[in-house]
């Protein structure tokens, strides 16, 4: 059983079709790619999958169960996280606050908790606590922990997100292009952290890029989407050959 | 011109570094020496300030610290400045450094055996303060009450209008809903009711503005934006229409002879319980993802926060202490009228809360005192209050624009902590 399946999942946007006949199969621990020129909807599948829209046909499974209708953070909590392609941060938070926020459905302390101070809630918001610090320093963030995100640099900031991400525990990851508007230096760093968190923690990430550097190195199938339709899907390889996406989207761009 | 600036600002900067000065030799006194400095002083005002109020030339101590003679009769201006230097600053300033070194001691051992113990004194202590200085003028006693209830609606009212980043209107609908409740338990319930039922009452209060709470939340919160503003607005008046048309509750005339249980313990214990509890919701990360709602609400519903839920339990808890507090009113004034829970009261309330800060247990609290003695303050002024008061807000909007204290944790254990002494005898 894949892990998520999407089925003939189509979108409409008012009479504009954003998305048409879109079919995915993620396995357990696969990187899969999905690129695409803006505008092609790619966004917007994130958004049908993640429950932030409804898609108006198609079936959803993840993990076996169907999942259309679910509200975000339903989905959310039955592991399948994400990353915001611009970055969508809370400005008056700390770092260490974020990631402890991503926690919210792990804590079972509920109100009486939250009101009276009472030990079970002492014992969660500590496990919360260590479980940031863990994935602050598994990211490099350890020194910032108490700063508000707003005043740190980009780099740092994606990685205050994916540090999020990870603290629901998610066994399939979305990244929304999560290289964008970094600098190459950064970009190295970037994708030595996907290698890692995808070692260490082995849940499958579906990844929206720009960059076809990226795409190439990590993902082992891709999908091309143009105009709401996959025009291509295969293996990086195959991608990079395809007389079609060469047309429709390597012909555009300069290949870095 | 510019050399008569410089001056100024030479003698503003000299004046600054007096103050710092001053201050910074009593950097050493943790607030159990303040509170110790306070309870002698008004201990000492309690036994002699009258004797030295008249010797002074004055008729009585002064209420709130001489404030009340600036217009009325300004000749005495000069002997209201000796009381308060004799009677508070000059016996704080001396015992909290006399003690400084005991104080920080015996605050570490308190702290070391248990943080409510130390948490329990403290507050022991200050109600002290409060009970002495208080019983010197009856006057003093109602602003006090009156003062620790609106700490409470402003602290409830930043839940909502700070912590969640909604505005919110409806405040004065819920202190009336609360009111109304309590005081209709303790007064048309029962026919022979005793002080045990006022708790009950209290909480009556809360759960009928809860409910009015639910109301206005199921509309409103389907979308972020205005409407919100505007459902809670109209919400305030539909309350006050409502009451008035009650006419088991008195209709227009208002609902009077509640009771006479809100003594200054009962009102200084709910106002502690109220900060305390608001504080544990708002430090949870329960109550954080409100923050997280208001700064992105699209990020909190994919990081697995329940925004709806989030949402509509701040609202109904904020609500329910308004409630409570307006129950607690209603006793405290025996006298409630739905004129009295308008546009004038909502304004009170968000003045407090933007003037304290946003986002910030303290900031509540200071917003809600310094407004409220402020106002008692310049009752002489009369009409005038109203022109000064707004021209407060208006400096404050553009100088600080999040209040005087906003977005700080109150973290009770750091404020009770000894301090550290330059000496170094830690």
């Amino acid at each position: 059983m894949p892990l998520l399946e999407v089925k003939h999942m189509t979108h409409f946007f008012g009479g504009l079709r954003a998305v048409h006949d879109f079919n995915l199969s993620i396995e357990k621990g696969e990187i899969r790619g999905l690129i695409g020129p803006n505008g092609a909807g790619k966004t917007t599948i994130f958004n049908l999958i993640t429950g932030v829209y409804t898609p108006t046909e198609g079936e959803i499974l993840f993990q076996g169960q169907p999942i259309v209708g679910l509200q975000p953070h339903e989905i959310a909590s039955r592991g399948l996280s994400r990353t915001f392609q611009n970055l969508r941060l809370w400005r008056h938070m700390s770092v260490v606050e974020h990631i402890k926020m991503a926690r919210y459905s792990k804590l079972t302390y509920g109100l009486v908790g939250a009101f009276f101070d009472t030990p079970e809630r002492r014992r969660q918001e500590e496990e919360s606590d260590e479980i940031a610090h863990r994935l602050m320093k598994e990211l490099g963030i350890s020194h910032l922990a108490d700063q508000i995100v707003t005043n740190l640099p980009y780099g740092a900031q994606r990685r205050v997100e994916m540090a999020r991400a990870l603290a629901t525990e998610p066994d399939l990851l979305f990244l929304d292009e999560p290289t964008a508007g970094m600098n190459p230096e950064e970009l190295v760093e970037m994708m030595d952290i996907f290698r890692q968190v995808h070692e260490e923690f082995g849940m499958a990430i579906f990844l929206i890029e720009h960059r076809l550097r990226v795409v190439m190195e990590l993902c082992e199938r891709i999908q091309t989407l143009v105009f709401g339709e996959v025009i291509a899907e295969g293996t990086p390889d195959e991608i990079q050959n395809n007389p079609k996406v060469i047309e429709a989207y390597l012909g555009e761009e300069d290949i870095h | 011109m510019t050399a008569q600036t410089i001056q100024e600002s030479k003698k503003g900067r000299r004046f600054r570094l007096w103050w710092q000065s001053v201050w910074s030799r009593f950097d050493d006194v943790p607030l159990l020496g303040w509170l110790v400095g306070a309870l002698v002083a008004v201990g000492l005002e309690y036994a002699v300030g009258r004797p030295f109020a008249q010797l002074l030339g004055m008729r009585k101590s002064p209420a709130l610290f001489g404030f009340l003679f600036i217009l009325k009769e300004p000749w005495l201006i000069p002997s209201a400045i000796v009381y308060v230097a004799v009677m508070y600053i000059l016996p704080i300033a001396a015992v909290a450094k006399v003690t400084a070194a005991v104080a920080n001691k015996t605050a570490a051992a308190m702290l070391r055996i248990s943080t409510l113990l130390s948490v329990a004194i403290h507050l022991v202590l200050l109600y002290a303060v409060l009970h002495i200085w208080t019983d010197v003028l009856p006057y003093r006693l109602i602003v006090v009450k009156l003062t620790l209830i609106a700490i409470v609606i402003t602290l409830s009212l930043n839940v909502v209008n700070g912590y969640m980043g909604e505005f919110s209107c409806s405040h004065p609908g819920f202190i009336s809903l609360g009111a109304y409740g309590a005081s209709v338990v303790t007064i048309l319930l029962f026919d022979d009711p005793g002080p045990w039922l006022f708790p009950l009452a209290l909480i009556v209060g809360g759960i009928v503005a809860a409910i009015g709470a639910l109301l206005v939340a199921i509309p409103s919160f389907r979308t972020r934006g205005d409407y919100l503003a505007i459902i809670s607005l109209a919400f305030t008046f539909i309350i006050k229409s409502f009451m008035e048309n009650m006419e088991f509750v008195g209709g227009p005339r208002g609902l009077g002879g509640q009771p006479n249980w809100a003594s200054l313990p009962v009102v200084f214990v709910v106002t502690i319980i109220a900060i305390w509890v608001i504080n544990n919701f708002v430090r949870s990360i329960l109550g954080k993802a409100l923050n997280a709602v208001r700064d992105n609400e699209a990020a909190a519903d994919a990081m697995t926060v329940n925004t709806r839920r989030t949402k509509m339990t701040a609202f109904l808890f904020s609500a329910f202490w308004a409630g409570v507090a307006g129950g607690l009113l209603a006793h405290v004034l025996a006298f409630i009228n739905p004129a009295s829970f308008g546009l004038q009261k909502l304004a009170e309330v968000l003045a407090m809360v933007y003037f304290g800060g946003l986002n910030s247990v303290v900031g509540s609290i200071v917003g809600a005192v310094s407004l409220n003695l402020l106002g008692e303050m310049l009752r002489p002024l009369e009409i005038w209050k109203w022109i000064v008061i707004p021209l407060m807000l208006i400096l404050m909007m553009i100088y600080r624009p999040t209040g005087l204290v906003a977005f700080k944790e109150f973290d009770i254990v750091a404020l009770l902590q000894p301090k550290k002494t330059t000496k170094g005898d830690e």
